[in-house]
């Protein structure tokens, strides 16, 4: 994560994908909805981006920015997205087309809706190859097909090629979203919730199946989701998305176990603990998600904020934070005005939520 | 399938045994005896009640309703031998009667007119489709755009001006006012005598037919295609880099053209069933003027033969559209 205005080692020339001050603008007939504003991030090869948020935050808008998926007349995009090196934001559709699928592949949630219902599901693994292979024969692509088909642990792929989706059962058809999406390779591989319609079991073999893959191509991989679960288990860094802005960004371990900004704090207090007291509480963040067509003064998150008593003035409700480290190192981004949120997390949230682990942290 | 084919044919066939029974029983018990045109155009108008009894006795109207449709239904079926007053004809199987009025066999009127209708409502229902589908698809493309506007108001105005009306503007207008040429010279000639002058005679009538009707399918297709085109599947579609034009027409119109084939089965059923208008309006002797001419001339067998005709093609229609619509959407499974 870096912001032009605090550079940081982060942006290496490494990075596959460079996204910076990205800001997307839907006009509608009652003003400007900004989705995405001023987000910047960066994702190297092999490495794992988790993009955390309630709906509407944008995290699922600012992705598809990276593949040029909106309705380029409804929308106004501004800011940088570098993808392997090419500047996407202002790239003509055939230049576009040749990244979509290609370098960069996305994954959808719901496969059922996801996947054309009216063609074999290797048709359309088949369609995606073809595309960027233009001189492939339609054996080969089949091939290729049935060989991706079997490499996402598909039995008998090369029978359940000729399949319609319907015929496939929920965690079937995901793989074979994430087969389309892989079948020419990509460098990034953005998977848009794609555990979300899942059970429980299913979506523990999917991430499983995403990780080996990422393994075995190297490649770089988003992974947005609202659950901090999937985020705990499949990312290297995780960023915080609220009302279209990035709040808070670190390595993954470090962001779960030391968060800096209470609107991370809400996520965490939220998520169920199967291990955990059954009589324990499960703290909802309180409100509603703002409306962007009419965003609250200052700090987005304040109206719904335990703890804007801790600053002093009302500076929550007037100035907006900016992204800079707070007090745990240079690479652990917070949008806060908090000073101490530390001591506040550990005496406040955590004694709430897992008081058993406030006795051991000195 | 074929279990399922022949379930849907019985089912039909009920269908159109009802709508006969009917058609029978309405002129049966209607304000007037159905020997009453009959004995009128016999006689020359002067039809006695005595004459009008004679006549009833012969038509068999005096005996019991069902004793007289069981005989309709079996010369149907095996033909049957009629009497028309002193004269005895053979009508073979399938009998649909004797029209008084031409002095013909309804069958042999039916078969003769048939070529005519079919031509005409086979030529405007291409028009629907091939007028109405990519107009739709334009528009949904283009949807809010002022391209959009202008032809779904403009769409609008044509399909709320009776069809009789436009059809009959558009006979004086090439026709008389104008004289244009092949436009203005509009009537059947049979296809196998004249191919030209087969297609120059229709091509007003399906001109009509096709402008007017594809302002439907403009709409429906519109609506489907904007549907299609908000759908997961295509938003995936573009993500795998595929272009502009494969996304729209192989993966939205595939959708899209669900719901209009099914109203265009019906639609195609209804024009084969009798174009009366069109065949009013430019003089084609086909099965809708028929079954007009025979409800003015109370010509009772005609009418009978003209209901169950329609019976028939649109209970086939359906059929087809069903049997259609599993080869489109493989989720529908037929049983």
């Amino acid at each position: 994560m870096t912001q032009t205005s605090t550079p940081s080692t982060r942006l290496d020339t490494d990075d596959f994908l460079v996204v910076e001050n990205l800001t997307v603008e839907f006009p509608t007939p009652d003003g400007p909805v900004r989705a995405v504003n001023d987000l910047s991030y960066s994702v190297g090869m092999g490495e794992t981006l988790g993009i955390v948020g309630e709906s509407g935050s944008g995290k699922s808008v600012s992705s598809m920015a990276v593949l040029g998926l909106h309705d380029m007349q409804r929308t106004k995009i501004t800011g940088s997205i570098r993808v392997g090196g090419t500047e996407v934001i202002g790239l003509d559709e055939s230049g576009m087309r040749k990244i979509r699928g290609n370098s960069a592949a996305m994954i959808f949630q719901d496969a059922l809706a996801a996947l054309h219902p009216f063609y074999r599901v290797g048709a359309q693994l088949a369609e995606a190859y073809v595309v960027h292979h233009p001189s492939a024969s339609k054996r080969d692509a089949r091939r290729r097909a049935i060989e991706m088909l079997d490499r996402v642990g598909i039995p008998q792929p090369d029978k359940r090629v000729d399949d319609f989706p319907h015929q496939f059962s929920g965690g079937m058809r995901q793989r074979a979203m994430i087969a389309m999406g892989l079948i020419n390779d990509p460098s990034l591989l953005i998977a848009d919730e794609p555990t979300t319609a899942l059970d429980v079991t299913v979506q523990a073999q999917i991430l499983d199946l995403l990780q080996d893959l990422q393994r075995e191509f190297n490649s770089a991989v988003i992974i947005i989701t609202h659950d901090l679960g999937v985020v705990a288990e499949m990312a290297d860094e995780v960023l915080v998305m609220y009302a279209g802005r990035c709040v808070e960004y670190g390595a993954c371990k470090e962001l779960l176990t030391h968060p800096e900004m209470p609107y991370t704090w809400g996520l965490l207090s939220s998520i169920p603990d199967v291990s955990a007291d059954t009589d324990a509480r499960l703290i909802p963040i309180p409100g509603n998600p703002p409306s962007l067509l009419d965003p609250p003064s200052g700090c987005s998150f304040h109206p719904r904020c335990a703890h804007t008593d801790k600053v002093p003035g009302a500076l929550c409700a007037t100035t907006l934070p900016e992204l800079l480290p707070g007090g745990r190192g240079a690479s652990h981004l917070k949008r806060c005005h908090l000073a101490n949120p530390d001591e506040i997390f550990a005496r406040d949230v955590l004694a709430e939520i897992a008081p058993d682990l406030v006795e051991e942290t000195p | 399938m074929f279990a399922y084919i022949v379930k849907r044919l019985l089912a039909g066939m009920v269908v159109v045994v009802l709508i006969s029974i009917a058609v029978f029983a309405l002129f049966w018990y209607g304000p007037e005896s159905p020997a009453r045109p009959v004995c009128e155009s016999k006689t020359g108008g002067k039809c006695t009640p005595e004459r009008l009894a004679n006549f009833e006795k012969s038509l068999g109207y005096d005996n019991p309703i069902y004793e007289e449709y069981g005989k309709y239904a079996k010369g149907v079926f095996v033909g049957r031998e009629l009497t028309i007053g002193t004269q005895r004809i053979d009508c073979d199987a399938p009998c649909l009667g004797y029209s008084f009025k031409n002095n013909t066999l309804v069958w042999d009127d039916l078969v003769k007119r048939m070529p005519a209708t079919v031509s005409v409502a086979g030529g405007g229902a291409l028009l629907y489709l091939l007028l109405g589908i990519p107009i739709g698809v334009a528009a949904a493309r283009r949807r809010g755009s002022l391209t959009d506007k202008v032809l779904v108001s403009s769409f609008l105005v044509v399909s709320s001006v009776p069809y009789y009306l436009f059809a009959l503007l558009a006979w004086i207008y090439c026709t008389l006012v104008f004289e244009i040429p092949v436009l203005g010279s509009s009537g059947y000639t049979p296809f196998t005598d004249n191919p030209w002058k087969w297609a120059t005679g229709l091509l007003l009538p399906w001109l009509c037919l096709g402008l007017f009707g594809c302002t439907q399918y403009t709409r429906y297709t519109r609506g489907a295609m904007v549907e299609a085109l908000s759908e997961d599947y295509i938003r995936t579609a573009k993500a795998k880099g595929l272009p502009a034009s494969t996304v729209v027409y192989r993966h939205g119109l595939r959708s899209a053209l669900v719901p209009v084939v099914t109203v265009f089965g019906i639609d195609l059923g209804v024009l084969l069933a009798g174009t009366i208008f069109t065949e009013k309006i430019f003089e084609i002797q086909g099965i809708g003027l028929w079954g007009l001419n025979a409800v003015v001339a109370k010509d009772l067998q005609v009418v009978a033969a003209t209901a169950l005709f329609g019976a028939v093609v649109m209970v086939i229609s359906n059929l087809v559209v069903d049997l259609i619509y599993s080869v489109l959407d493989p989720r529908v499974r037929l049983s």
